[in-house]
């Protein structure tokens, strides 16, 4: 779709939000995504990670706002744009997968007919067509037995399967841009990593860039490319993933990193304490008023 | 704000009911039931008489002001049984389940399935008219749906940690009732009580038409409403003073249960630190 | 010490489902089928599982917060189950719960205070000024103040009111701890805090844990002993370091290595360390290569010894 490919498809600049225009909550905040790239946000709650995902989206409930900052989605400005022409764009150009499909699906539609109605909203469709365009769809996430499924309503399936028919109606219209906000946080281990694989594999095949919001480091480093760190509605930390662990800039990166047990560091000797973050990073250092963003590299367009 | 709003004018609205029931004997100008002065029947709102007189000449305000005595007499105990009979049927059903659940689940329905006007009806037929009768039938008719409300509350309450670690801290069953799912059950419970109050009201106005409530010359709105509804045209204030002063209770103890809810709920009390 | 501190044998925990139309048959969920363990006094004990596998239920039947269908649970040697077992206020000395959900855990309209002190005068430990000084030293082991008596649970954060769910668990001193995901709703700098505090609580004051948890790096970091929980069964048991340096049954492996590593980006992805040698006839059970049909009962299986401390869940 993008004519130059190293256009970024999401450019976030600077972008604040606040309950009215007293209360801040995202202190400025910029990255970019380029086409087919992952692009992680990690932090943990409050952090401002998930209304950063919702803003992008246009999904911001009062009285949280967006009170500064631009959004370009393909180089057009979001925030200015009027509510239909976003509601156009939501579903075809971005779409978004929640933490909890159940609440995110209608329970008293089929999923399949939900697939559908993203084909007839966005593609005008007809619902004979659509309906078969939903069970190629299913069948692209992998659901066994499409057919049958898509005549299934959300409660008769499982969390794994409702995600992956969350999935498929986010990406039933190829957006560009896929919004995924915790989307494995609800799932069993071993059900998160299909699901995961999923993800990854669908939009290297489409080329869609991904937003991938996580509280979960690990999901993030086999996901991403590229990480961005929140804290405290500040992005306080951006890196390719690997040099992100290799070696960690900002302090708080660092207590996050060293605050997690990790599977296999266990010597049969002991059992030893956990690092806590507030013995790596100080509430000074994560500080609320200075500009705290370390790296070089945030708003340079390009990537190398 | 919103809090406050609803609050302070439900508190002004309630208030102002109870002072007229309370006062009504110093306030009214005229006796509600002697005082009847066929000469001036019908007469409009004036200086003499605020809210106009009725179709045998009494004084329309001063009926609203005894009428105040029994419509708050009716709605406060009524609703207070119904509250009682609803939240302690409710709670235990929810909270011990089995066979009980079974037996209150089943007498919910049949009372829902009975119109509560009609049954109340039957029990007035038995008891004959009057005011305690009146209480009677209205506080065993329309409880099911506090007993609803306090069993399903029950019911999610009874899953959470706080009422688990309470059972697995040695607390006996009706401790934990009363400590744990209680306090957190009010607000409905509250919420559905002044509800009731206005559906009593409404219910006593009904009764009352039908001639098995209070037993006129006694004025009550809803006998006024009766009485005036043949002169519709020619006195229609004999019909809108008893209106509003029933709109304005309802409303008030609505504005009033909606900002106690908020006044007890602890989130609304004290800050977050 | 003689003989285990707790020991649970063959717990059976049935549900009824609901019936679809009045006549069809009657049908029962089996969320514990046959569930053995043994606490040692001192002893973390981690069960792991997946949701849906019955590890909630069984540690709710431990705190008898669930009637079990049947098999016994003994502490000391003594039934908790039965018609033998304790009243509830006497039970209440012995296991104690800390819960996954620190927002539901506590009573929003009780303040902290009088949720702690009120369990003192139940069981007459401490009244009036005794108790409070009681609930005092109590918040601070947990690490808050004791002006925190007076607040509500709403004005705490989440890894605080973790905390004040520890500190009630603790208020009768009871022997054993049982605690169900008592960090997964916790943001990860707050676990690490929480986990730090729950390994102290242990040593200092002489407890046994019983934690049910889903998340395996924290198990690995607290447990002594694990058992791994599958369908309603233990499938894998024995000591930390063999279900974690020798995972042998299929489903131990699998949920090993759906763990999401940091460290993939760096050294690539971590294999799972081999599995226990087995007898080339050894069958594991459940076999997890074709679903399970709820239709056709299950044939018999054994846990099976394949190490030191080590067993394993066989078909025979």
């Amino acid at each position: 779709m993008t004519h130059k490919e190293s256009e970024p498809v999401l450019s976030v600049r600077d972008l604040r939000i606040g309950i009215g225009k007293q209360n801040a909550i995202l202190h400025g905040v910029s990255f970019d995504i380029l086409p087919g790239e992952t692009y992680g946000l990690v932090g943990e709650s409050g952090s401002g990670k998930s209304i950063t995902g919702l803003s992008v989206m246009g999904l911001l409930k009062r009285p949280l706002q967006v009170t500064g900052g631009s959004i370009l989605f393909r180089g057009q400005e979001l925030l200015t744009l009027n509510s239909r022409a976003r509601r156009r764009l939501r579903g075809d150009r971005m779409a978004m997968v929640f933490q909890e499909p159940m609440t995110a699906l209608n329970p008293l539609a089929t999923v399949g007919r939900q697939i559908a109605e993203m084909f007839v909203i966005h593609r005008g469709l007809r619902w004979s067509q659509a309906r078969t365009k939903a069970v190629e769809a299913l069948e692209n996430v992998r659901v066994p037995s499409p057919e049958e499924r898509a005549r299934s309503y959300p409660h008769q399936l499982s969390g794994g399967m409702r995600q992956r028919v969350m999935i498929a109606m986010a990406l039933a219209c190829r957006p560009d841009l896929l919004i995924a906000d915790e989307p494995t946080t609800a799932l069993d281990v071993t059900v998160q990593a299909g699901v995961l694989e999923l993800i990854a594999e669908l939009s290297q095949a489409e080329g869609t860039a991904v937003l991938l919001v996580s509280h979960d480091l690990g999901v993030i480093a086999n996901m991403c490319r590229r990480v961005g760190v929140m804290d405290q509605g500040r992005l306080v930390e951006e890196q390719d993933t690997r040099a992100l662990f290799e070696r960690p800039l900002h302090p708080y990166t660092r207590g996050l990193l060293a605050a997690r047990p990790r599977l296999g560091s266990r010597t049969l000797a002991q059992r030893g304490r956990l690092t806590e973050l507030d013995e790596v990073v100080s509430s000074d250092e994560r500080g609320r008023d200075q500009p705290t963003l370390v790296t070089p590299r945030v708003f340079s367009g390009a990537t190398p | 704000m919103r809090l406050r709003f609803n609050l302070v004018l439900g508190l002004t609205l309630a208030l102002l009911v109870i002072v007229c029931a309370l006062g009504a004997g110093w306030i009214a100008p005229y006796d509600p039931v002697l005082h009847a002065d066929l000469m001036n029947s019908e007469m409009p709102p004036s200086w003499e008489h605020p809210m106009g007189t009725d179709g045998q000449g009494r004084d329309v305000f001063s009926r609203v002001l005894y009428g105040a005595q029994v419509s708050l007499t009716v709605g406060l105990v009524s609703q207070l049984i119904n509250s009682f009979i609803g939240t302690a049927l409710g709670v235990s059903a929810g909270y011990f389940g089995g066979w009980w659940d079974d037996l209150v689940n089943g007498l919910t329905n049949v009372m829902l399935a009975i119109p509560s006007l009609v049954f109340a009806l039957a029990i007035m037929a038995v008891l004959g008219p009057g005011l305690p009768s009146l209480l009677i039938a209205l506080g065993l008719t329309n409880w099911s749906w506090t007993c609803r409300i306090a069993r399903s509350s029950t019911l999610s309450l009874k899953n959470q940690g706080f009422v688990q670690a309470a059972v697995s801290a040695g607390f006996g069953d009706f401790n934990i009732m009363r400590t744990q799912i209680l306090p957190n059950i009010l607000g409905p419970v509250l919420v559905m009580a002044t509800l009731g109050i206005g559906s009593a009201v409404l219910a006593e106005a009904a009764l009352s038409f039908l001639g098995v409530g209070i037993r006129p010359p006694q004025p009550s709105w809803g006998n006024m409403l009766t009485d005036a509804r043949e002169l519709l045209r020619a006195a229609p204030w004999a019909a809108i003073y008893p209106g509003l002063a029933i709109f304005i209770t309802v409303l008030g103890f609505n504005l009033l249960g909606d900002g106690m809810r908020d006044l007890l709920d602890p989130h609304m009390r004290t800050r977050k630190v | 010490m003689s003989g285990p501190l707790l020991e649970v044998r063959d717990l059976h925990v049935h549900f009824p489902i609901s019936r679809s139309f009045p006549f069809a048959p009657k049908r029962t969920l089996k969320a514990v089928q046959g569930v053995s363990l043994t606490l040692n006094q001192g002893e973390c004990l981690s069960i792991v599982g997946e949701s849906g596998c019955g590890k909630s239920t069984t540690a709710l039947t431990i705190m008898g917060l669930q009637e079990p269908t049947s098999g016994e649970i003994l502490f000391k040697g003594k039934p908790l189950t039965g018609p033998n077992a304790p009243a509830r206020k006497d039970r209440a000395r012995i296991a104690q719960m800390v819960f996954q959900d620190p927002y539901a855990s506590l009573n929003p309209r009780q303040t902290i205070g009088r949720m702690l002190s009120s369990q003192l005068a139940l069981h007459g430990i401490a009244s009036g000024s005794d108790a409070n000084h009681r609930v005092a030293e109590m918040l601070t082991r947990v690490g808050l103040t004791p002006d925190h008596a007076n607040r509500f649970p709403h004005e705490f954060s989440g890894g605080q009111r973790q905390r004040i769910g520890i500190a009630r668990a603790l208020m009768l001193d009871p022997k054993i701890l049982v605690l169900d995901e008592p960090v997964s709703a916790l943001d990860v700098s707050i676990q690490a805090q929480v986990i730090n505090l729950l390994m102290d609580l242990q040593e200092t004051l002489k407890l046994s844990y019983i934690m049910i948890s889903h998340d395996l790096s924290v198990v690995e970091h607290v447990s002594d002993r694990v058992a791994v929980m599958y369908f309603g069964r233990v499938v894998e048991e024995g000591h930390w370091h063999s279900i974690f340096s020798r995972p042998t049954h299929p489903y131990t492996r699998r949920l090993i290595g759906s763990v999401p590593d940091p460290d993939a980006v760096l050294t690539g992805a971590r294999p799972v360390p081999d599995a226990e040698h087995l007898p080339s006839d050894a069958i594991f059970f459940p076999d997890l290569s074709h679903p399970a049909d709820p239709h056709v009962e299950d044939a018999p299986s054994h846990l099976v010894p394949i190490g030191p401390d080590h067993r394993v869940r066989l078909a025979k």
